[in-house]
């Protein structure tokens, strides 16, 4: 019940003025288990509230803001790092909407640095970051070879002294998905920020956000897309943005994918709108979260952890993936 | 030619203590404890970028240094550009 | 949850919450006289769970979960619940305290006045602050003192003292009348026992004061002392910081403020009264 509280709490900021002790106390914890919690500050801000409310909302926003400076610095030591090559690099997720200064980067929780390159100067890139100080997070020979050949990624790297990582893709898929995007359309379409590094275009970072959110795992972080979308929409929305979204959705084969995003989007985040069965199952995992901010519905979890690797893999591989994964004593979670 | 250029001192809060000197840049949110001659480089390097030979001079000639050793110095260099306080350009 | 509490440390309000009742109900009775979270509205919350259904029954272990946690953290047997739940709160701390500068570090008080002392686990600082509560010093806590970076004063978090294996026999001695949590064997530390603080620490507890005095103990050496300069406080204090970085450049300034304006002295004691004299010295003379 805390996901439905954040979400309209989000959708309808004014809304939190009635909120007695205990829904602030859930509404926290979904928002803080939600990566959402600065983006909450962002929109209650100046609202009538209980001074322990405030006093944890402003935390959360400096909190955010120490991050934001933090992220830009690890997208200007990758691009010093690569400077040399002369390749594009194109910033991606929540660094990208900081350094664009988009409405979708503000209260923004970023992790770590993710970046796209072209394939095929994937190796020069990796030998670069060595060469900077960046090293392999974790050495295991079958991951590192299933990363490298199957995923949409090198294995992450780490900087040796900042403790940082950066995740450096060369399509916005694993390889392996049914679905396939036209990584090479992606670098191409980019927009150049004033430091050299890039961005996606509008419609770039929604496809992105839509491809992420459905096919690309399960669900995990699934609110926070729906709002980086739900921000898009907003700040670029126009006949002409609508136009060139579906343009770009399809180049990539995720016309389906966009769509059913933008219906998640208006239903929790906007006016509402007419919602598929299917979108109604969606919608009930993403906000299965109690009082304290867990996940409830636990067999829902466990089928779409399921359904993203089955999306991930093709049967055969993903067979041999789970048995290797299971003889080293791996349990997914749920 | 390799230039070296120091962040912008504005981004730096320099605070000598006793025996060390502790630099908050800004930029990056990282707190480095450093040692001479790295609050002179860092000052030398602030108005435009030099190379390394010139910031040989450029110290030398601000400092007072005893005995100036050009491999030594450019280690110092490599070491800021890793840790983000010197540029490469 | 099937059973939750909430209580207030300092200026930090939890909300814990357990799949089972015992270690709510030690709490409960531990902490009876703490404040509740301002406003009803906690800053962190704390779950012990059972990670597999079973295990709420079955050799019952307890997995700390919360706003913040870490991966793969080892869960612990139902009877230390009361650890688990110390140290879960303890890790909130560590990982989400964004308000103050988090010191690891002991500190008491006197006259509006703070003595921090801080050192590696081990070194004596629990034990030191603990012995120096039933000498008439007001108790801040023993493990963690928050730096305000806004005024440089030191605000206190008098959760329970956590004592260790000879520790513990020592204060069962000097604290008379005191509170104490049942007796942990076979914890990843040791022997552990939890002392409640005395009445005026609780109650006192809101009061921040002015770091005068900072010591760096250590416990088992021939009486020796030496002065400690600014340069190397401030690095064995960044060490013992969780979150010096998070808080950036306030952070830098309230970090600088304190060794610049503080002085500082490791200490080497053989024995408790020997530390406590050599204290009691050094706070006339410096504080």
């Amino acid at each position: 019940m805390s996901g439905a509280l954040l979400a309209r709490s989000l959708r309808d900021p004014v809304s939190v003025e009635g909120l007695a002790a205990n829904g602030w106390t859930a509404l926290l914890a979904a928002a803080r288990a939600e990566q959402l919690i600065g983006t909450l500050a962002w929109r209650v801000q100046g609202l009538a509230m209980p001074d322990a409310a405030r006093r944890v909302l402003e935390d959360a926003r400096a909190t955010v803001e120490q991050g934001r400076l933090v992220a830009l610095w690890e997208a200007e030591m990758a691009r010093r790092a690569l400077t040399g090559t002369g390749m594009p690099v194109v910033l991606l997720k929540g660094t990208a909407f900081v350094a664009a200064g988009l409405s979708a980067g503000q209260g923004r929780q970023i992790g770590d640095l993710d970046i796209l390159v072209p394939r095929e100067r994937i190796d020069e890139a990796e030998a670069a970051l060595i060469a900077a100080g960046w090293e392999w997070v974790k050495p295991d020979p079958y991951d590192d070879d299933y990363y490298r050949r199957w995923m949409h990624e090198l294995p992450p790297l780490i900087h040796r002294e900042r403790d940082r990582m950066i995740d450096v893709h060369h399509t916005i898929l694993p390889l392996t998905a049914r679905i396939t995007p036209d990584a090479v359309a992606l670098i191409d379409s980019r927009l150049a920020l004033e430091n050299g590094l890039s961005v996606l275009p509008p419609e770039g970072m929604l496809v992105h956000a839509a491809a992420h959110l459905f096919a690309d795992g399960d669900l995990q972080g699934g609110l926070r897309n729906l709002w980086d979308i739900r921000c898009l929409i907003d700040e670029f929305g126009s006949v002409e943005f609508e136009l060139k979204l579906a343009a770009c959705a399809a180049l990539h084969g995720l016309t389906r994918e966009v769509e059913r995003a933008l219906r998640l989007s208006a239903h929790l985040f906007g006016e509402g709108t007419r919602l598929t069965l299917a979108d109604r199952i969606y919608v009930r995992r993403l906000l299965a979260r109690d009082g304290w901010g867990q996940p409830t519905r636990k067999t829902t979890e466990l089928a779409f952890y399921l359904r993203g690797h089955w999306l991930r893999m093709p049967p055969l591989m993903l067979l041999r993936h789970l048995w290797t994964k299971w003889r080293k004593g791996y349990r997914p979670a749920g | 030619m390799t230039r070296y250029r120091a962040a912008p001192a504005a981004t730096l809060r320099i605070v000598p203590l006793d025996v060390l000197t502790l630099v908050y840049h800004r930029a990056s949110g990282i707190t480095h404890v450093v040692d001479s001659p790295v609050p002179e480089l860092l000052e030398v390097l602030g108005e435009k970028p030099l190379t390394l030979d010139e910031t040989l001079a450029a110290l030398a000639a601000a400092h007072d240094l005893i005995d100036p050793d050009r491999e030594a110095l450019a280690a110092r260099l490599d070491e800021l550009v890793a840790a983000g306080l010197v540029e490469a350009v | 949850m099937r059973h939750s509490t909430m209580l207030r440390i300092g200026p930090v309000g939890f909300r814990v919450g357990s799949d089972w009742r015992a270690p709510v109900a030690l709490l409960d009775e531990l902490y009876r006289d703490y404040p509740q979270p301002q406003d009803g509205i906690p800053d962190f919350n704390v779950r012990l769970f059972a990670a597999r259904f079973w295990r709420r029954w079955l050799r019952p272990s307890v997995q700390i979960g919360g706003d913040f946690v870490i991966p793969d953290a080892a869960p612990l047997p139902l009877a230390q619940g009361l650890l688990a739940a110390e140290m879960a709160m303890n890790l909130q701390m560590a990982l989400g305290q964004r308000r103050y500068l988090l010191l690891h570090a002991s500190a008491v008080e006197r006259d509006g006045k703070a003595l921090l002392m801080t050192g590696e686990s081990g070194a004596g600082k629990s034990t030191l602050a603990a012995l120096l509560m039933t000498r008439g010093w007001r108790l801040m806590g023993d493990e963690f003192a928050l730096l305000d970076p806004a005024t440089g004063m030191i605000h206190g978090f008098p959760r329970l003292i956590s004592l260790k294996n000879e520790a513990i026999g020592v204060m069962e001695h000097e604290a008379k009348g005191g509170r104490w949590g049942p007796l942990l064997e076979g914890t990843p530390k040791g022997t552990i026992r939890h002392l409640v603080p005395d009445a005026r620490s609780i109650a006192a507890m809101e009061l921040p004061a002015a770091p005068a005095l900072m010591l760096f103990p250590s416990f088992g050496f021939e009486a020796a002392e030496r002065e400690v300069f600014p340069s190397e406080c401030f690095v064995r204090l960044t060490q013992a910081s969780t979150n010096y970085v998070t808080l950036g450049e306030s952070g830098f300034d309230a970090l600088t403020g304190l060794v610049r304006g503080v002085p500082a002295r490791a200490i080497d004691y053989p024995d408790t009264k020997t530390a406590i004299a050599t204290v009691e010295r050094l706070w006339s003379e410096l504080a």
